[in-house]
C-alpha cells in the first residue's frame, strides 16, 4: 500500500462530510455572481475573486460596499477586516498541515468557516477532512460564481425580486451565530449605532469601515 | 488597472496571507490574548453593520422601505433555526411582494 493511500480515503470522506453543505454555498455563490453583476464588477473579476479570496463574507462586503458607490479604499478594508479571523482559525489548525512551505501555502487556501468546522467536529482538527471539505467547497464556489454573473447579467432589476433584502438576510444569518456572546451582541450593537449615525454624513463605505472600531470593546477586561 | 481589479488584487493577496498565517508563518503561537479578543469582535461587528446599510442604506440616508419587513422576517426564521438559503428566501418573498403592492 502506497504511503498516501490511507490519507487519500480520509481525504474523500471530508468530500463526502461537506456533502450535506453543499447547497448553502451554492445559493452563496451564486447570488455572489448576481451581486457581482450588479455592482458592475465583470464576470471575470467575480470569478476571479471567488478563485483566489474563496470567503464568501468579505467577497459581499468589497462587492457591496462597491454597489453602493463605495471607494476602493472602503472596499478593501470592509473585506479586510472581516477576513482577519482567519488569522486567528488558522493558528488553530497551524500543527495539522504536512509538507513543506510552499505545500502548506497552498492547502491552507482551503481553510474557510465550513470546511474548519467540519474538520474540528471529532475533537481535534484533522488534516485530510479540512482538505477534503475545503476542496469541495471551493469547486462549488467558483462554479456557482460563474452561473451567478451569467443570471445576473439577464436579470433587468434584482432588487425586483427583493434580492437586496436577500443580501442583508444572508449576512444576519452569518452574523447570528456570534451574537450568542455577550461580549459580541454589545459590540455588534456599537456597530450598529455608529452605521446609522454615519450613513447620512460619510461617503458610501465608510461607515461599515468605521463601524469596525466597535471592535475594540475587546479591550476591555 | 481598474479599480475593480485593485480591490480583486488586495482582498486576495492579504487573504492569503491571513489563511496562511498559522500553517505557515506563526505556528501554533496563539495570538496575545487582547489581540485576539479584538479579532473575534471583527466578523460580528462588519456583519452587523453590513445588515444596516443593506437594510436602510440608501442614497447616502437611511431609508425604512419593503426590505425592513423582509429581513425581520428573515430574523425570525432564522431564531427559529431555518437554514441560510430558507431565510433568503423569506427575505427576498416578503420584500418583492411589497413592492408590488405599494
Amino acid at each position: 500500500m502506497r504511503p498516501d493511500a490511507g490519507s487519500a480515503s480520509r481525504v474523500r470522506d471530508g468530500v463526502r462530510a461537506a456533502i450535506p453543505l453543499a447547497p448553502g454555498p451554492f445559493v452563496f455563490g451564486l447570488s455572489f455572481g448576481v451581486l457581482a453583476e450588479s455592482a458592475g464588477m465583470g464576470a471575470a473579476a467575480a470569478v476571479v475573486m471567488s478563485a483566489t479570496t474563496f470567503a464568501g463574507s468579505a467577497q459581499f462586503a468589497a462587492a457591496s460596499v462597491l454597489d453602493a458607490g463605495g471607494t476602493v479604499a472602503a472596499a478593501i478594508a470592509a473585506a479586510v477586516f472581516l477576513n482577519a479571523r482567519y488569522v486567528a482559525i488558522s493558528i488553530t489548525v497551524a500543527s495539522i498541515f504536512p509538507g513543506g512551505r510552499f505545500r502548506r501555502l497552498a492547502e491552507s487556501q482551503l481553510i474557510v468557516d465550513e470546511s474548519w468546522a467540519l474538520s474540528g467536529r471529532s475533537g481535534r482538527f484533522e488534516w485530510p477532512i479540512l482538505v477534503g471539505a475545503g476542496l469541495l467547497l471551493y469547486v462549488l464556489w467558483v462554479g456557482s460564481t460563474a452561473l451567478g454573473t451569467a443570471v445576473g447579467g439577464v436579470l433587468d432589476d434584482p432588487d425586483a425580486l427583493g434580492l437586496d433584502a436577500a443580501f442583508a438576510a444572508l449576512f444576519l444569518a452569518l452574523a447570528v451565530p456570534y451574537l450568542r456572546r455577550r461580549r459580541a451582541l454589545e459590540a455588534a450593537a456599537l456597530a450598529a449605532v455608529i452605521t446609522v449615525v454615519l450613513t447620512p454624513v460619510a461617503p458610501a463605505g465608510v461607515p461599515i469601515v468605521a463601524a469596525a472600531a466597535a471592535c475594540l470593546l475587546g479591550l476591555r477586561r | 488597472m481598474s479599480d475593480v481589479w485593485v480591490v480583486v488584487a488586495v482582498v486576495g493577496v492579504v487573504t492569503v496571507l491571513f489563511k496562511a498565517a498559522g500553517p505557515v508563518f506563526l505556528g501554533r503561537r496563539p495570538l496575545p490574548g487582547r489581540v485576539q479578543s479584538v479579532v473575534e469582535l471583527l466578523a460580528p461587528v462588519m456583519l452587523t453593520a453590513l445588515v444596516v446599510t443593506q437594510t436602510l442604506g440608501g442614497d447616502g440616508e437611511i431609508t425604512v422601505d419593503a426590505r425592513v419587513p423582509g429581513v425581520a422576517a428573515a430574523g425570525v426564521a432564522i431564531l427559529r433555526g431555518a437554514p441560510i438559503v430558507a431565510a433568503m428566501v423569506v427575505a427576498a418573498t416578503v420584500t418583492a411582494f411589497l413592492r408590488v403592492l405599494v
